[in-house]
């Protein structure tokens, strides 16, 4: 399966800032933050359409989301996840004593999402990474 | 049906305060003069609220009173050791003021949002100051505007039209219809351009036309002009970039080196490179004149230089360029603040306790050091023992290890929407919308404080975040009176 070594940039996007104040359970919201604006000619290298599910690795998580094809590149070897619960998974936590963690400027790997992993809704994903355990008071 | 005008957005930190809203039968119908995220925020504010307290019980959110939510989160706040107070960007400074009383009273550390936004920027002018003024004064002084890091069209999205190069100002005229005519010549090149491949292909002849990066690398004369331009830097093209006069992009984490190469040309001394940071050095011997021809000039830069390498010493390059850049001519720096009252959490956090962010209390008095204190750290080091969120949502935006570590502890979360830490809560409090359903005071990027209005009124037995607040501060006291365990 083809892979790709890029740079993971994350950020604010319009939709995104309109999906959060509709509700961060709405649809609309899911929708404009579970994705990776990825350019068209790592595209055609990954071998894969547009929607299409893609895999991102970093050293701290991977994560499923859905490919949209850049409006603006050229930017080869640098996709853009927005804010959101799914880029959270890969981002770098490491605050290098600073208290802010690395959200941009990450190194990953990017491939074609298994056929048995798909993009999660929210409440997939907060099952899968952020299972609550009620403790006894 | 009710007009209400000179509403403040409580968006983003452009707080915008022209918006004018209507209201039939305490519902909002109509928003006018907001961008999308506000007329989003105003018309789906009622989408996805919780109508009453929840607490956890056999792993399930049931309702339950305020009374009893409140006397629940009183509880888990008295008997942990040390609990974080995080949040306080998206509420009213009213509402700050009180949970930093709070903190103080539980021994907890008190943290806000910028402390994954613009934290670095203020570890930056607490070491080297900085030179700043009033959006007022930009939008009608300021001939050059480089958003340096940052997105404002898809950020901060009236930023550009209200305060810099979209706005007719006193003494600097608008850019808007430049800007119509540069996107119609635009239009026709693409044109011109698709007609002659088109052309080509029927000829069997491919004709070549220059190249997006081509384009890239050459200074616009419109630069050299004494009238209103904008120069976007950023990693990648953004829609910001699409409406500049010059888009100069940079390679990743490469932000510091172009700072410094600047200010050494700046100086007229050479740089033995061909390029810094994949951007050729006669591209910044030009810029270099632009921003010493300029006659007043600003540099807004976003978390694009906070959240990469460098994070602090990148916003310390920006600034000391900005200060070399004033024996020339006049030159201001601004961070874009992003969540509309971000910057007034770290002004009331400055006024209360001396420090604007990451203050911890644990030992009875203040206590700031960014890295220790801050939020991230604490719990990526797994020290905390309880959490009370106020209109925040860390587990969508907080690095995996650090939200785990954070639900795994009682949480409390006060929040007028439901949103992934609420999702995970042991008590969630529905608060009223600050700007929409309560008043309050919110600053401004630039540190001018506006009042929030309250449009409508919140639903049945619905308190505002500082009413909430100040029933727990209340109740922590009477509990801690009574013998519950004190932590100072």
């Amino acid at each position: 399966m083809p892979s790709l070594k890029v740079t993971l940039l994350t950020g604010r996007t319009l939709r995104q800032g309109q999906g959060k104040e509709y509700g961060k359970l709405s649809e609309r919201y899911w929708k404009s933050v579970a994705i990776c604006e990825i350019d068209p000619d790592d595209l055609k290298k990954l071998d894969i359409k547009e929607n299409n599910p893609v895999k991102i690795t970093t050293d701290y998580g991977s994560v499923v989301v859905r490919t949209i094809k850049s409006l603006r590149s050229p930017h080869v070897g640098r996709v853009f996840v927005p804010y959101g619960p799914w880029a959270s998974i890969i981002v770098n936590p490491k605050t290098h004593g600073t208290g802010m963690p690395s959200f941009k400027g990450i190194q990953a790997t990017i491939e074609p999402a298994p056929s048995l992993e798909k993009v999660l809704t929210l409440p997939e994903l907060l099952k899968r990474h952020y299972r609550k355990e009620e403790k006894p008071r | 049906m009710r007009v209400i005008s000179h509403v403040t957005c409580p968006g983003c930190g452009c707080l915008c305060d022209d918006l004018e809203i209507e209201v039939e039968k305490n519902t909002i119908t109509k928003v006018k003069n907001a961008c999308g995220m506000g007329e989003s925020k105003f018309l789906g504010y009622s989408l996805h609220r919780p109508q009453k307290p929840l607490i956890r019980k056999n792993g399930e959110l049931i309702e339950a009173s305020l009374n009893k939510a409140v006397k629940t989160s009183v509880e888990i706040l008295v008997e942990a050791s040390y609990p974080i107070l995080y949040g306080w960007s998206n509420t009213s400074c009213e509402a700050t003021r009180i949970g930093i009383e709070l903190a103080e009273e539980v021994g907890g550390v008190i943290d806000n949002t910028s402390t994954v936004c613009h934290g670095p920027s203020v570890l930056s002018i607490q070491d080297v100051g900085f030179s700043t003024c009033t959006l007022g004064q930009i939008r009608h002084r300021a001939d050059l505007v480089i958003y340096w890091a940052s997105n404002p069209w898809s950020a901060h999205p009236r930023h550009i039209e209200r305060y810099t190069n979209f706005t007719e100002g006193r003494f600097r005229s608008s850019a808007w219809n430049k800007y119509l005519d540069s996107l119609g010549a635009y239009r026709s090149e693409r044109r011109m351009q698709r007609a002659a491949k088109l052309a080509g292909e029927i000829r069997g002849m491919p004709v070549e036309t220059p190249s997006v990066k081509e384009r890239a690398h050459r200074l616009p004369h419109t630069l050299f002009e004494k009238e209103r331009k904008m120069i976007v830097v950023d990693v990648r093209r953004t829609r910001t970039a699409d409406i500049a006069d010059y888009f100069l992009q940079v390679e990743p984490n490469k932000d510091y080196e172009i700072f410094q190469a600047l200010r050494t040309l700046i100086r007229d001394e050479e740089l033995e490179v061909d390029s810094v940071g994949g951007v050729p050095v006669e591209i910044l011997e030009d810029l270099t004149d632009v921003l010493v021809g300029c006659e007043f000039g600003v540099l807004f830069f976003g978390v694009g230089l906070t959240m990469s390498e460098g994070k602090l010493r990148n916003i310390e390059a920006g600034i000391s360029l900005v200060r070399d850049l004033n024996q020339y001519t006049k030159f201001i720096i601004m961070p874009m603040r992003g969540h509309y009252n971000v910057t007034g959490a770290n002004i009331v956090s400055t006024w209360q306790t001396g420090y604007p962010y990451a203050v911890d209390f644990s030992r009875g008095y203040p206590r700031y050091n960014p890295g220790e204190t801050s939020v991230v750290d604490v719990l990526s080091r797994d020290e905390s023992d309880a959490a009370l969120i106020v209109a925040s949502d860390p587990v969508a935006n907080f690095p995996r290890e650090a939200a785990q570590n954070l639900i795994k502890n009682p949480l409390i979360v006060i929040d007028p929407e439901t949103n992934a830490t609420s999702l995970v809560a042991d008590v969630a409090l529905p608060s009223a919308i600050s700007g929409i359903e309560a008043e309050g005071t919110a600053y401004r990027m630039d540190r001018v404080p506006l009042p929030l209005k309250k449009v409508v009124k919140p639903p049945r037995d619905c308190l505002s975040d500082e009413q909430i607040l100040r029933r727990i501060l209340r109740e922590v006291r009477r509990l801690k009176r009574k013998g519950g365990r004190s932590n100072g």
